[in-house]
């Protein structure tokens, strides 16, 4: 086990180097530079202060000179410095991450609280009306696009409470705290819950037909002890999978959820720092969530060899 | 008894009769809570070209002369002194020299002076070893030979040549006095000024904070005791959260017609103006390579623009019919309508216009049978993709098949600087209501702004005359001549200037919106709150 997790470690390694030379080149692919966007409106461009503009930012030095001081400078902790507000790239980045990491931490939560449950609900009362209601409820999660519910959730509080809940850095009451993040979490986790759901009912459906739940039922067990000990147990590791996914997939929902509730998070700051071209924000965040979801994946896997005592990683 | 309450009433009455003037009294204290459209690139007035960094900086500065904060048309009559007491021309108008306020101090402490005007127009002007990282507005004052000072209080502008607009460029709200000992640097991250409010912070894609500088050498202002932006780039949440009073005031003509209904039908008490924003909607045509070298083609497309029906579907009727300079009443340079009328493609008869546009096409070698394909170049934002749509269409009349290429904004102005398009959907805002600034930028053969390419040596010794003109009457007739050439030459169409709202709470008092120019009126520093 010990060798299986040193390995993996050493391949999350690999993995994160080649990322690092995607996110690099990929973001360079990409037309126009900080420079072309500073001066885009500018009218007369003197072509000598372009140039120094991009010599003081490096920008005018060979890709591979960039990249090795980009990544020389990260092994060090030394983010670089934002080319659009002049500030270390650390500084930017850090106060932001708390934000995003309890919105996705909350959606996460409310995903896996909201769809497993019912998940089993559906797959025990497969057939029934309990079981098309929630299917009904599954597919419309899938289908509402998050930006559009963030945008009734508005829209209805401000039409019912006069209030609306965009971001309060401060929220001094629970009320302003549940409006702050959990709104737009459960904007987000609507579509996660609704997918955990169909997977949790899925996976249950498969299980509840083994025969092993038949003995037990035959024993005696109680229906919960049936459902939630017998039949969930085992019915988990697709689910965890899913979770897993959807952990790493997040970033995505939480970039639209970010701007209509106005959350000056991770997220936001990455695509408004894409428009700008703004390199060392936009590699390092990148490189960041890329971390994220290899240690996400990584953590998957362990949690199988948790619930699943069959599985065991060896060499 | 009863005549102490007969007086009783007639006190309240009194009292209620005289509330609303008491009311009307500003009152001190509050801070102004407004939302930001968007992040502006650094908080240096002097090297960004939007007036996202206008509205939330110009309060922090003052300048040599501004326009009457209080008056909603920007003209000559409405330039006030600020940091300059009074100014005078020379005989020969080639000399301005302005007479400097005393005792007026930056945030920091530091005492103003000469030497600071100096140093703020030699670094515009490129002659100092400071620079800007850009300098969008260098070229408006190519006629200065230098600044010079005379004591700590007297500065002069030296001129090439008599350029009585001058003083309209120094009143823009582009032009404030930057503090010699701080560096351009500093000034984008943590500005220093002299105006009624000092800089608290700036998070970007967050928030600016501004406070009351109680050092303000106007005595009485500031009213407010700061002002807050947020920003929030996602307009539907912005207006949302005026509607829900979390916000005193939407950004500045930010509201468009549409959504400016929507605001009126939630919010019936906030007070909405429409005005226009002097930013004209306008083709640009790549009148060096074909198909639009030929003169012929460019006519016939002028001749199928059909004005109305682009103000009816984008603004609910409530835009403008115009030549380059913003029209009448709101424009002060703008030529008659019985002038206007007739230019070509500008007749009310639009079926007769596009009949004679079709002509057109057909003796350059199009028709019914073989259409002339082009792209329609335009950025992706709405504000230009909106507009090139509606063009695609009308240009079908007369033969043209217009494919919709939409271009990123980094790319946008780096590609129609390098005239890598053939007919492209352009906005052009003009900072101040001043035919130097627009004919110059947009027309002069050198200008690296001409995006068409046009470039005719007879107008340009007009834009000369006009810009060196000090009798207003005559220059205005120049101004015409050279706009009327300007649109016949289909130079560069422009198809409406558009017209925007701004909303604010009943209780925020003081506030004028301007109405020929969007980059000039947030010193905020007569705005105060009824609460």
């Amino acid at each position: 086990m010990f060798a299986y997790v040193v390995r993996r470690l050493g391949l999350m390694l690999v993995t994160l180097f080649g990322i690092s030379i995607v996110i690099f080149f990929l973001l360079r692919i990409v037309p126009g530079n900080i420079v072309d966007i500073l001066f885009d409106a500018a009218g007369f461009v003197d072509p000598a202060d372009k140039a120094n503009l991009e010599r003081e930012l490096g920008i005018d030095q060979p890709l591979v000179v960039q990249y090795l001081r980009w990544i020389g400078g990260l092994l060090h902790g030394d983010l670089g410095y934002s080319y659009v507000s002049e500030k270390p790239a650390l500084d930017e980045i850090l106060p932001r991450i708390p934000i995003t990491a309890r919105l996705a931490g909350l959606a996460l939560l409310f995903s896996a609280s909201i769809g497993i449950p019912l998940g089993v609900i559906s797959a025990v009362y497969q057939g029934s009306r309990t079981d098309y209601a929630l299917r009904v409820v599954s597919l419309s999660g899938l289908s509402l696009p998050s930006f559009w519910l963030g945008l009734l959730i508005l829209m209805a509080s401000v039409a019912m409470f006069g209030h609306i809940p965009i971001f309060n850095p401060n929220p001094r009451t629970f009320g302003e705290m549940f409006s702050t993040y959990c709104l737009p979490s459960l904007a987000v986790a609507f579509r996660s819950s609704a997918l955990t759901m169909r997977i949790t009912r899925s996976s249950m459906l498969e299980v509840l037909r083994q025969d092993y739940i038949r003995t037990a039922r035959a024993k005696g067990a109680s229906e919960a002890s049936v459902n939630f000990h017998h039949a969930l147990k085992n019915a988990i590791l697709p689910v965890i999978t899913v979770v897993g996914i959807e952990a790493a997939f997040l970033i995505g929902g939480l970039i639209v959820t970010e701007t209509v509730f106005n959350i000056p998070g991770v997220a936001r700051f990455l695509v408004e720092a894409i428009r700008w071209r703004d390199y060392p924000i936009v590699q390092n965040l990148v490189m960041f969530i890329a971390v994220i979801v290899v240690f996400a994946n990584f953590t998957v896997d362990m949690l199988y060899a948790v619930f699943d005592p069959r599985i065991r990683y060896t060499d | 008894m009863r005549s102490g309450r007969a007086l009783a009433a007639v006190v309240s009455f009194v009292l209620v009769l005289c509330g609303p003037a008491f009311a009307g009294e500003p009152k001190q204290g509050g801070v102004l809570r407004m939302y930001h459209r968007d992040s502006p690139g650094s908080a240096s007035i002097h090297e960004e070209a939007t007036y996202s960094t206008n509205v939330p900086f110009m309060p922090v500065f003052n300048n040599l002369v501004i326009y009457k904060q209080d008056v909603a048309q920007n003209s000559p009559d409405t330039i006030v002194p600020d940091l300059a007491e009074s100014w005078s021309w020379s005989a020969d108008k080639k000399t301005l020299t302005f007479r400097l306020r005393q005792g007026v101090k930056w945030h920091d402490g530091k005492p103003f002076t000469s030497a600071d005007v100096k140093c703020t127009f030699d670094i515009v002007m490129g002659k100092s070893q400071q620079k800007f990282r850009k300098n969008p507005r260098k070229s408006w004052y190519d006629e200065v030979v230098n600044v010079t000072t005379n004591g700590d209080h007297e500065a002069s502008f030296n001129l090439k040549r008599p350029q009585p607009s001058l003083l309209a460029l120094l009143a823009s709200g582009y032009t404030p006095i930057y503090p010699c000992h701080i560096s351009p640097a500093e000034m984008r991250t943590h500005p220093i000024g002299t105006g009624p409010f000092k800089f608290v912070e700036f998070k970007a894609n967050e928030s600016i904070k501004l406070t009351r500088n109680p050092d303000y050498w106007k005595k009485g202002r500031p009213y407010l005791d700061g002002i807050e932006f947020t920003i929030i780039p996602n307009r539907s949440t912005a207006i949302l959260a005026f509607v829900a009073g979390k916000f005193d005031m939407t950004f500045p003509t930010e509201v468009s017609i549409p959504l400016l209904k929507d605001v009126k039908a939630q919010a019936p008490d906030a007070i909405c103006v429409v005005a226009p924003n002097n930013v004209s909607t306008n083709i640009i045509v790549n009148s060096k390579d074909p198909p639009f070298d030929n003169a012929d083609i460019r006519r016939a497309m002028a001749l199928a623009l059909d004005r109305k029906s682009f103000i009816s579907i984008m603004f609910e009727g409530q835009a403008d019919i115009g030549g380059t300079m913003l029209p009448a009443p709101e424009g002060l340079w703008a030529m008659p309508k019985e002038m206007l009328e007739q230019i070509a493609g500008y007749g009310p008869d639009v079926n007769a216009n596009r009949e004679e546009g079709r002509k057109l096409m057909q003796k350059a070698g199009y028709g019914p049978e073989k259409h002339l394909a082009v792209k329609v170049s335009t950025r992706n934002i709405p504000v230009y993709r909106d507009p090139a749509v509606i063009l695609i269409d009308q240009l079908k009349s007369i033969y043209i098949d217009g494919e919709l290429e939409v271009v990123d904004t980094a790319q946008w102005f780096p590609k129609v600087a390098r005239r890598d398009y053939s007919l492209g959907l352009n906005l052009t805002g003009n900072a101040v209501d001043d035919p130097d600034q627009s004919f110059y930028e947009n027309y002069s053969c050198n200008s690296e702004r001409n995006y068409t390419n046009y470039c005719n040596k007879e107008i340009e010794k007009l834009f000369d005359a006009q810009s060196m003109e000090t009798d207003v009457g005559k220059r205005k007739k120049l101004v015409w001549d050279i706009d009327k050439k300007l649109q016949e030459d289909v130079a560069r169409p422009i198809i409406f200037h558009g017209r925007t709202g701004t909303c604010w709470q009943p209780y925020v008092k003081g506030v004028t919106v301007m109405v020929n120019s969007s980059y000039n009126g947030y010193r905020y520093e007569d705005v105060w709150l009824d609460k």
